[in-house]
């Protein structure tokens, strides 16, 4: 076994052995667990940064694992990791590492004795079941990791959650079953019908020779399973209930990663596996795109509640990926890309910052809220760069998924996509609106009683800590696009061909 | 006609094993353990036969008649049968230390009963004819309205037991009037005869009479498994049993009907399929949508493991679904081998869930969900296992075993070519988990005073934090349950079991292909 192989392992061993270590120590050893398991956190991180280093020069996998598991069903433990994937991987072990951090000084309470290292330990699970999907190369494999995220984050959210989070928890997992059970079906009907379950060559051809019902069918199942996840308007509902109740580093990886594996399962495997069938079904997606587009805005103008209102700007966000995907072409498949890490990031970083603030003022009704430039500048000023690079502002990272969708809307060309693309861009400024909106009440005018009193004022240092790479990277991707959407050229381009070739 | 008796060295050590149950109650009165002891020795002596005789393959057969064929033969399914009967009658007997110890069930009559309806199973795996297919499932079945009815001075334990009674004899006398009827059709009770004779229709002496007749027999036979719409027995004779009782029926008695209805249905019946299959998939529908809607309003821990084992009875026939269209009928065993395989994943799951509320509760019955609260702090290792078996009941990891058992039913459907059939599964794995996740969650209420406790107590009651204190509150039961050894042993075993199954799956599809 070579050296890049052993990385890849070791990216998805590395949390399973840190939660077991972390979740195992006695409750006076909370502290000591919690450590652990960021220092474990942290080790996954630079172990999974460091896959770039085998980058080869050509369009196929940097490194893949292949490994027989279940060969009665199909299953190989197939792991690789290409350009489309990298970037992925990357943001989820950053995101948990930062989150495990997050929890070195700030437990969520659970209410009895202190539980914060299970709470790392449940992160570090949800984190290998999500680098396990980006980085899957066999369908059932990628099913397999895709239900491995459920029951820790329903845990995640029905433990440490707000006051309403033993429903929401339910809705979360239902829902998502729901979508999983359906990519079960898909899985296995693209696996029946092409007789192999790689998506490496499902991707090059195979899935593409299918019959074009099955073909139809897979890529609705599929589609409809993704859909949930990412969400799409109108499976979205379970989303503002999750976000609002789950303790501030849930939500951040709810956001930050979790969504993505919806919108890279799309790319991936759904349109990798019956392209012919996202052909057909490419408009009903757009369309459902921009309506998310258009409602999650719309919904965001009236909301009253901070974690809410970034909970549905995700839905917008998502709108902008999805609508990227469902264009078909490179452009739009760029878009999705660059639009997944951009969201990741800044959304993230909007939930740490909704939940310093829920935390401080002890609420997150934007009536209560007012005046927080003045008592915490340092909270505000992070808040209103968040806003803004989440807005679309060129120069940060949220400007490049938004744009490349709507130029690749247009770019499709045809009275329906360029309609599409109209009013997405209506959607973004839509977005400028409530975000500005969000600031004028959270921001400026007089400090209200709540915000007036919020303790500490200035960022601590776990926020520092926690929150600079983020606004950083907001930054740099905003400066420097490239460092996505160049390595996932390659794989888009491969995809692309697929869907325009027969 | 000739008897191989190595044949039948399982059988022989099934039954040895309840005469020994009851010499040793004999000979040393009062000795529980000894009883125990002595049947779960014998139990495993089945298991060892049970793979000894089929060592090296081939098979080996008994009974045999010319030109009609052998009525028992021991092939590596009636092995793999039979090792599934042994380990859960094992289990069983282990988790039943709680009951006999509680002295509320006399131990002889226990093990005794309980290895003469193993015999039955052993036996059942093997037979290879009608009757000795009806016998071996009614000696296994026979023992177990004792078995229910046991418990001394338990008025639900008697109702209980007579529903069984009434509903197992009703649907026994179905499926032998179905028998009858076709024996009269084709003049032999043999599978492969029947197979044979029952192959060329127009040969037949009145196509609509098998009609009636297969109908009859898969009918009687879906009582076993408590297919809907011959479920309504289970949930109150779970209810009423002692809980190990609960956990045989769940498991091993419905591991009978699965064998029965495969042996009959499939082998015996195969060129019916057309007719038969549109009933599989029409009772696997209902069962799983009635066992899993029925189940979300349950409040008491045995009724939901009860309506969720009646939903697991239809993830069982599920596959069987696909033999409604004639590309289904194609690979009739890969759909037979995905029944298999659900069946052993279900069993280890059904097993650990069983077993975990037994070592909560002792020798009580299963009590209500609020029951429970407060027992994952006091019992973080039972409340692991139950949550791990409840995964793997819902079909999620951290229950991998269960992951892959949904997978292999649906893999088997699709395969088939009955992507509906397929869908109405995994949608009931939507409904399934909302129950799976209320019984888990159960155990981590916290403890809180239920408004139960009468106003008198309720002044007294302590302050939060101290509700522990065994007053006025209705505190868990399990706080104050010590495990028995072999009830934790019992429990740990079969849970790692499912670890490791869920880890390497491809053991237990080897198994159910030989």
């Amino acid at each position: 076994m070579t050296g890049p192989e052993i990385l890849l392992l070791v990216t998805l061993a590395t949390p399973v052995l840190g939660a077991v270590a972390a979740a195992g120590l006695p409750v006076e050893d909370d502290r000591a667990g919690r450590i652990l398991g960021t220092v474990v956190a942290g080790v996954t991180f630079l172990v999974s940064a460091s896959l770039v280093l085998d980058r080869p020069s050509g369009r196929g996998m940097w490194s893949e694992v292949d490994l027989p598991w279940v060969p009665g069903l199909d299953l190989r433990f197939h792991i690789g990791v290409d350009g489309l994937s990298y970037p992925l991987v990357v943001l989820t072990t950053l995101l948990t590492f930062l989150c495990a951090l997050y929890t070195c000084w700030h437990v969520p309470s659970s209410g009895g004795r202190p539980r914060g290292r299970q709470l790392v330990a449940l992160l570090l699970v949800i984190e290998v079941g999500i680098v396990g999907v980006f980085l899957a190369l066999d369908l059932v494999l990628f099913f397999v990791f895709f239900e491995v995220v459920l029951l820790p984050m329903y845990a995640v959210i029905a433990v440490w959650g707000g006051e309403a989070r033993r429903a929401a928890a339910r809705k979360f997992v239902l829902y998502t079953l729901f979508g999983s059970v359906l990519l079960l079906v898909g899985v296995f009907t693209v696996v029946a019908s092409a007789g192999t379950a790689d998506i490496v060559a499902l991707s090059a051809g195979q899935g593409a020779a299918m019959p074009y019902g099955t073909q139809l069918f897979a890529f609705v199942l599929l589609a409809l399973a993704f859909a949930v996840k990412s969400p799409l308007w109108p499976f979205h509902t379970w989303l503002p209930d999750a976000h609002t109740e789950a303790p501030t580093v849930g939500s951040v990886i709810l956001a930050g990663v979790l969504l993505k594996m919806g919108t890279y399962g799309l790319i991936r495997v759904a349109v990798g596996a019956a392209p012919a069938g996202a052909e057909a079904v490419a408009p009903i997606l757009g369309i459902l795109a921009v309506a998310a587009i258009i409602v999650g805005g719309l919904v965001c103008l009236a909301q009253t509640e901070l974690k809410r209102l970034i909970a549905y700007s995700s839905v917008g966000h998502m709108g902008f990926v999805l609508l990227g995907i469902a264009t078909l072409t490179g452009a739009g498949l760029q878009a999705a890309v660059i639009g997944n890490i951009a969201h990741g990031v800044i959304t993230g970083l909007l939930f740490f910052l909704a939940g310093a603030i829920k935390d401080r003022a002890h609420t997150g009704d934007l009536a209560n809220l007012g005046g927080l430039r003045e008592v915490a500048p340092g909270l505000a000023g992070v808040l209103g760069f968040a806003a803004i690079a989440s807005l679309g502002l060129p120069g940060l990272a949220g400007f490049w998924g938004e744009a490349f969708a709507v130029f690749a809307a247009f770019q499709r060309g045809g009275a329906l996509w360029i309609t599409l693309g109209v009013i997405a861009a209506a959607g973004a400024a839509l977005a400028a609106a409530y975000f500005l909106r969000l600031l004028r009440r959270v921001t400026h005018g007089a400090a209200s009683p709540a915000v007036s009193t919020v303790e500490p004022r200035w960022l601590t240092g776990a926020e520092l800590v926690s929150w600079a790479p983020l606004v950083v990277l907001a930054l740099v991707l905003g400066l420097v696009p490239a460092l996505v959407v160049d390595p996932a050229a390659g794989p888009v381009a491969g995809l692309v061909d697929r869907v325009v070739a027969p | 006609m000739t008897i191989d008796h190595v044949a039948l060295l399982p059988a022989y050590a099934a039954a040895g094993t309840a005469v020994l149950a009851f010499l040793v109650e004999v000979a040393l009165p009062g000795r529980r353990a000894a009883v125990l002891g002595a049947t779960m020795l014998g139990t495993v002596a089945t298991g060892v036969a049970a793979v000894w005789v089929h060592r090296g393959g081939g098979e080996r057969v008994a009974f045999c008649v010319e030109p009609a064929g052998c009525s028992y033969q021991w092939d590596g399914r009636a092995a793999l049968i039979g090792i599934l009967f042994a380990t859960a009658t094992l289990v069983v007997a282990a988790l039943s230390v709680s009951v006999l110890r509680s002295g509320a069930v006399p131990a002889g009559e226990y093990c005794f009963l309980l290895a003469c309806s193993l015999t039955g199973g052993v036996v059942l795996g093997a037979s290879r004819d009608l009757i000795t297919l009806i016998i071996a499932l009614e000696t296994l079945t026979l023992p177990l309205f004792v078995l229910v009815g046991l418990r001394r001075r338990q008025t639900a334990s008697a109702e209980a037991a007579v529903t069984f009674f009434v509903v197992s004899v009703v649907s026994t006398a179905v499926t032998l009037l179905g028998a009858a009827l076709l024996y009269g059709a084709t003049g032999t009770v043999h599978l492969d005869g029947l197979a044979a004779a029952l192959s060329d229709r127009t040969g037949l002496v009145s196509v609509p009479l098998v009609g009636a007749a297969v109908v009859l027999v898969l009918v009687g036979l879906a009582f076993k498994v408590a297919a809907v719409p011959f479920h309504a027995w289970a949930p109150a004779t779970y209810d009423g049993a002692p809980l190990p009782v609960a956990a045989y029926l769940s498991t091993a008695s419905k591991l009978g009907g699965v064998v029965a209805l495969l042996l009959v249905g499939v082998v015996g019946l195969g060129p019916w399929l057309d007719v038969s299959g549109p009933a599989f998939a029409v009772i696997a529908v209902l069962t799983m949508t009635v066992g899993n809607l029925v189940a979300l309003r349950q409040r008491r821990m045995v009724r939901l493991l009860a309506w969720s084992s009646v939903a697991q009875a239809g993830y069982i026939l599920a596959p069987l679904g696909a033999f409604a269209t004639a590309s289904g009928r194609g690979d009739i065993d890969l759909a037979v081998s995905a029944v298999l395989a659900y069946t052993v994943f279900y069993i280890l799951l059904e097993l650990g869930a069983f077993g975990a509320v037994i070592a909560l509760r002792g020798a009580g019955d299963g009590g209500a969900l609020d029951d429970y609260r407060g027992t994952a702090r006091s019992h973080p290792w039972l409340t692991g296992a139950f949550v791990l078996a409840m995964a793997g009941l819902a079909g999620l990891p951290p229950g991998l075993a269960g992951l892959f058992a949904k997978v292999a039913v649906v893999r088997a459907l699709l395969g088939g070519a009955a992507g509906w059939l397929a869908i109405v599964v995994a949608l009931n794995a939507v409904v399934g988990l909302a129950y799976y996740v209320r019984a888990a969650l159960a155990l981590f209420a916290r403890e809180e005073p239920v408004a139960v406790a009468s106003a008198r107590t309720a002044e007294a009651r302590p302050p939060r934090g101290s509700a522990r204190a065994p007053v006025a509150t209705r505190a868990p039961v399990a706080a104050r349950v010590r495990v028995p050894l072999a009830v934790g042993a019992a429990l740990a075993v079969v849970t790692i079991a499912a670890i490791v199954v869920g880890l390497a799956p491809q053991l237990v599809l080897d198994a159910v292909r030989l």
